[in-house]
């Protein structure tokens, strides 16, 4: 009994920090509908900025005053990222913003290692509650009941500021329909830059709070914010109680877990989550309409065309280029360009869902490392050769997607998003704890090419043929009557339904063969470095093709290509540099507002001003001409 | 002989009837405008004969087959047309691809990867724009199309399963009167040279004066009255309730005399 109320308590504990940051990505989602990726690090930023207070400022007045000025401090953070990040995209397609929020992640990383530097940082003990207290003969910290009372307490402001004051009613109506709101005559640039002011001041309370029990580090801001979305989830987007009792739930899951399940407590999380999701897509406590992701019709894509002779000049070039790298590169450079050729095939998987689909998969990883893992585990066990491994990788990783994307295809929008999430979660949390099949953590090693293709030369003619095709493949996909079809359930399921098309089964085989694709990619990947971790599944690489599909251009067939280029070398040219991420991050927010539409709309534009500015010219000659006479 | 039966069908949204017991048959070659004031029970009723929402109870025969239960695709796949009151058309395409579109589906070829979609069908397709009179808008996309050519663009989307029957939810709401005229003569036409069966939504009592065959009345969700424009026109509950008696009425009754 003792233990259980114990075990209880500490899981209350947990969900306190867990619930302050979810409330907060909560409310701004609702409103703004922007998914903040970036919620994490104003929670770690809250922590950060927390200890420097709290070892300035003395006693227990100064502790507290501390949690609240933080708060303010980190609320002040978070309405600048909007001002600055947010706020010249809003009209931008909606998943957009989450690139800019990857970039201000990047950002506060370096900002955060510069000033506080790399090591992690104790949290003081909070004054008075130092100790710990005896609950039928357990011992529980008593900063443990002080984070449960403080979580309740965050929670009754909330139900307060929510059903008793002008702007609480406000935020409530935005979450269900912001364009009432607006032709209300709401003065919406306000209300947004309100309520990001008061998410980033949770997430900063949040961190703040729990930093005499956890203490601060770098990992804080990734390692929460894939529990802050399962929290939000399965809440329901926008509702702050649902965000409570989403919060209490997981995080007493994780602590019972330990204690029945030691082996897969990763994987419980989010097998709730895709339970939940599958079962009730719009979360325990969500309604549907208010969270119904709409994209953004301002911008349609324009037709496609096939490739003219300009086109498949600049292709054959391209190709040229590619095929004599190692003749006048050294390895350096045979090994970057590999890299390249490997991601362009990733992104380019993802383009196929996302830009032609119109389905955000933020789990593509799974299939980009699962491919990867199938080839390394073909080799590891049953000593298949090379060319039958990159054969068989993206067989199971189509195999995988077809399975993973049988639940997700009947979600759209953001709840597309994290189905796929999550169970990219669960496919790398299975492989992290698999330690007797996968090695854990510790990956599989010596998984190296055939002898012929043992040369780093030979090598990366496999990977150029290998993924050139891969790409060419996807191109001409996207050209054939189903690749016409999956464009039409993203323009219009309506009307692809109405004529007959079965938009889910379209929605389906194209995940399966985007899921294969990365599957190859990821197939030459392991082959190429030797070996493979779960970084390789892990969701910063979901993200990182998330970040070069729209780098580059999500309306565009060589959008992917351009983002996966560019982001690498980007990456390995700003290696160099002690702050490389913060560089990245702006670069990445620098692109997103100047062109919304990536590096090939930037390009596009160019072209077009430059026209523009011809034929301004031209008329100011004619004007000028006339006036003349 | 009856092409289409519906027979009791009703649906509530919590507790409001939107579709109470309404039934009524379609002949073939039969234009049979729905008519009733908003929120009679109209596009809620489309939606059910096209599968879109299911029915709380009644049926839906298209010549003999059940359509309640059906997917708007399988009812698609059984030579029925449709058009939206909003338009739904793949704004990505060109409008030529629009209607390659539907019949690369009609020729059950959506999954097809092994050639390319940009000239499939296309000759069909021009046909299909030379009816609507819109070839020459071939290769445009789709986004930039005014709306009275995107309704256009519907019904020839509409047309590439040579549907037997064809459902259109207010075909020319939003255009100007000379395009409404020529759309609705163009369907008249349709009907007349292809045994099409038609039915149609309209707000628009000059284009249902002077196209249907048949109308028919609904009311807070049921059928107020049916029959021939001069006996709708007659009728006096018709007079009453949804042409509100008075100034309304008598304004269209100098328009059509």
């Amino acid at each position: 009994m003792g233990f259980f109320v114990a075990q209880l308590l500490t899981g209350m504990a947990n969900a306190g920090a867990l619930f302050l940051v979810a409330s907060g990505l909560s409310i701004i989602f609702g409103v703004t509908r922007v998914v903040n990726f970036a919620h994490g690090s104003f929670y770690m930023l809250g922590a950060y900025i927390a200890y420097t207070l709290m070892s300035h400022l003395p006693g227990a007045i100064g502790f507290w005053s501390a949690i609240v000025l933080t708060g303010i401090a980190v609320g002040l953070i978070g309405l600048l990222v909007e001002i600055v990040v947010l706020k010249p995209i809003y009209r931008a397609p909606e998943l957009y913003q989450l690139v800019a929020t990857f970039g201000v992640i990047l950002v506060i990383q370096d900002a955060v290692r510069y000033v506080w530097g790399p090591e992690d940082l104790i949290g003081p003990r909070a004054p008075g509650f130092g100790g710990v207290v005896s609950i039928f003969g357990q011992s529980v910290p008593t900063y443990d009941l002080v984070l449960i009372a403080l979580s309740l307490v965050v929670l009754a402001a909330l139900w307060a500021l929510f059903n008793k004051t002008r702007i609480g009613v406000l935020i409530r109506a935005a979450t269900q329909d912001r364009e009432m709101v607006g032709a209300l005559g709401v003065n919406q640039t306000l209300l947004f830059s309100a309520v990001f002011f008061l998410g980033s001041f949770l997430a900063g309370i949040g961190g703040a709070a729990q930093l005499p029990k956890g203490g601060a580090d770098l990992t804080m801001d990734l390692n929460i914010i894939t529990a802050v979305f399962v929290v939000v989830v399965i809440g329901g987007m926008g509702s702050i109680f649902g965000a409570f009792m989403a919060s209490v739930l997981i995080s007493e899951l994780q602590v019972f877990g330990v204690q029945l399940l030691p082996q897969s407590t990763l994987v419980l999380m989010f097998v709730v989550m895709a339970i939940i999701l599958v079962v009730r897509p719009q979360g325990l406590f969500g309604r549907p309409d208010a969270a119904v992701y709409q994209g953004n019709s301002a911008m349609v894509p324009k037709p496609l065309k096939p490739l003219g002779l300009a086109g498949k000049l600049v292709g054959a070039a391209i190709l040229a280029f590619l095929a004599f790298i190692p003749f006048y590169g050294d390895n350096f450079l045979v090994f970057l360009f590999s890299d390249i050729i490997i991601f362009c095939l990733f992104a380019a998987s993802l383009h196929f869902i996302l830009g032609i689909g119109g389905m955000a998969s933020f789990g593509h990883a799974a299939y980009y490392g699962g491919g990867a893992y199938v080839a390394a585990l073909l080799v590891q066990y049953l000593q298949t050769p090379m060319e039958l491994a990159i054969v068989l990788a993206p067989l199971g990783a189509g195999f995988l997607a077809l399975i993973i994307g049988w639940f997700c295809v009947r979600l759209s929008g953001v709840y597309f998003a994290m189905l796929t999430l999550a169970f990219a979660q669960v496919v790398w949390s299975v492989v992290v704890q698999w330690t007797s099949l996968t090695g854990g953590t510790d990956g599989i090693l010596n998984i190296w090419p055939s002898d012929w293709a043992s040369d780093p030369s030979v090598f990366y003619y496999v990977v150029l043929v290998v993924g050139a095709g891969g790409i060419i493949a996807l191109r001409a996909m996207a050209h054939t009557p189903f690749g016409y079809a999956l464009r039409g359930t993203r323009d219009s399921s309506l009307r692809a339904e109405a004529i007959g098309i079965h938009v889910r089964r379209v929605q389906l085989l194209a995940f399966a063969f985007a899921g294969a694709m990365a599957g190859l990619a990821g197939a030459l990947f392991v082959f190429a470095k030797g070996s493979i971790f779960p970084t390789e599944l892990a969701i910063s690489r979901s993200f990182d093709a998330l970040i070069m599909v729209f780098f580059g251009g999500v309306q565009s067939l060589g959008g992917p290509i351009a983002g996966a280029s560019v982001f690498t070398l980007l990456q390995d040219w700003l290696s160099d540099f002690t702050y490389w991420q913060l560089l990245l991050g702006v670069a990445i927010i620098a692109v997103v507002i100047l062109s919304p539409r990536g590096i090939t709309g930037l390009l596009e534009t160019t072209g077009r001003i430059g026209d523009r500015f011809r034929t301004a010219t031209g008329s100011n000659a004619e004007v000028a001409g006339k006036e003349a006479r | 002989m009856s092409f289409l039966v519906v027979e009791g069908l009703s649906l509530s949204f919590g507790g409001v009837r939107a579709v109470d017991d309404v039934s009524f048959t379609l002949a073939k070659g039969e234009l049979l405008a729905l008519i009733g004031p908003n929120g009679a029970g109209k596009s809620t009723c489309f939606n059910m004969l096209y599968g879109v929402s299911r029915p709380d109870s009644g049926s839906v025969k298209l010549d003999g087959n059940e359509l309640v239960g059906l997917k708007p695709r399988q009812i698609w796949r059984l030579g029925v047309g449709r058009t939206f009151q909003i338009t739904a058309t793949f704004t990505s395409m060109t409008v030529c691809e629009n209607v390659q579109m539907a019949l690369l589906s009609h020729a059950n070829r959506t999954f097809g990867i092994f050639r390319r979609a940009h000239d499939a069908y296309r000759d069909q397709a021009m046909d299909l724009l030379d009816i609507i009179g819109m070839r020459g808008q071939a290769d445009r996309p789709t986004n930039v199309l005014a709306y009275g050519d995107l309704k256009r663009l519907e019904l020839a989307i509409a047309l590439a399963n040579e549907p037997k029957l064809l459902l259109m939810d207010e075909p020319t709401a939003g255009m100007a009167q000379p395009e409404r005229r020529s759309l609705m003569k163009l369907t008249a036409d349709l009907v007349r040279d292809r045994g099409t069966s038609v039915l149609f939504t309209e707000h628009d009592m000059d284009v249902v004066f002077e196209h249907s065959h048949r109308l028919l009345v609904l009311n807070r969700g049921r059928v107020l009255a049916e029959g021939s424009v001069a006996e709708v026109r007659a009728d006096p509950k018709v007079r009453e309730i949804y042409l509100g008696g008075g100034s309304t009425y008598a304004s269209m009754e100098t328009n059509h005399a």
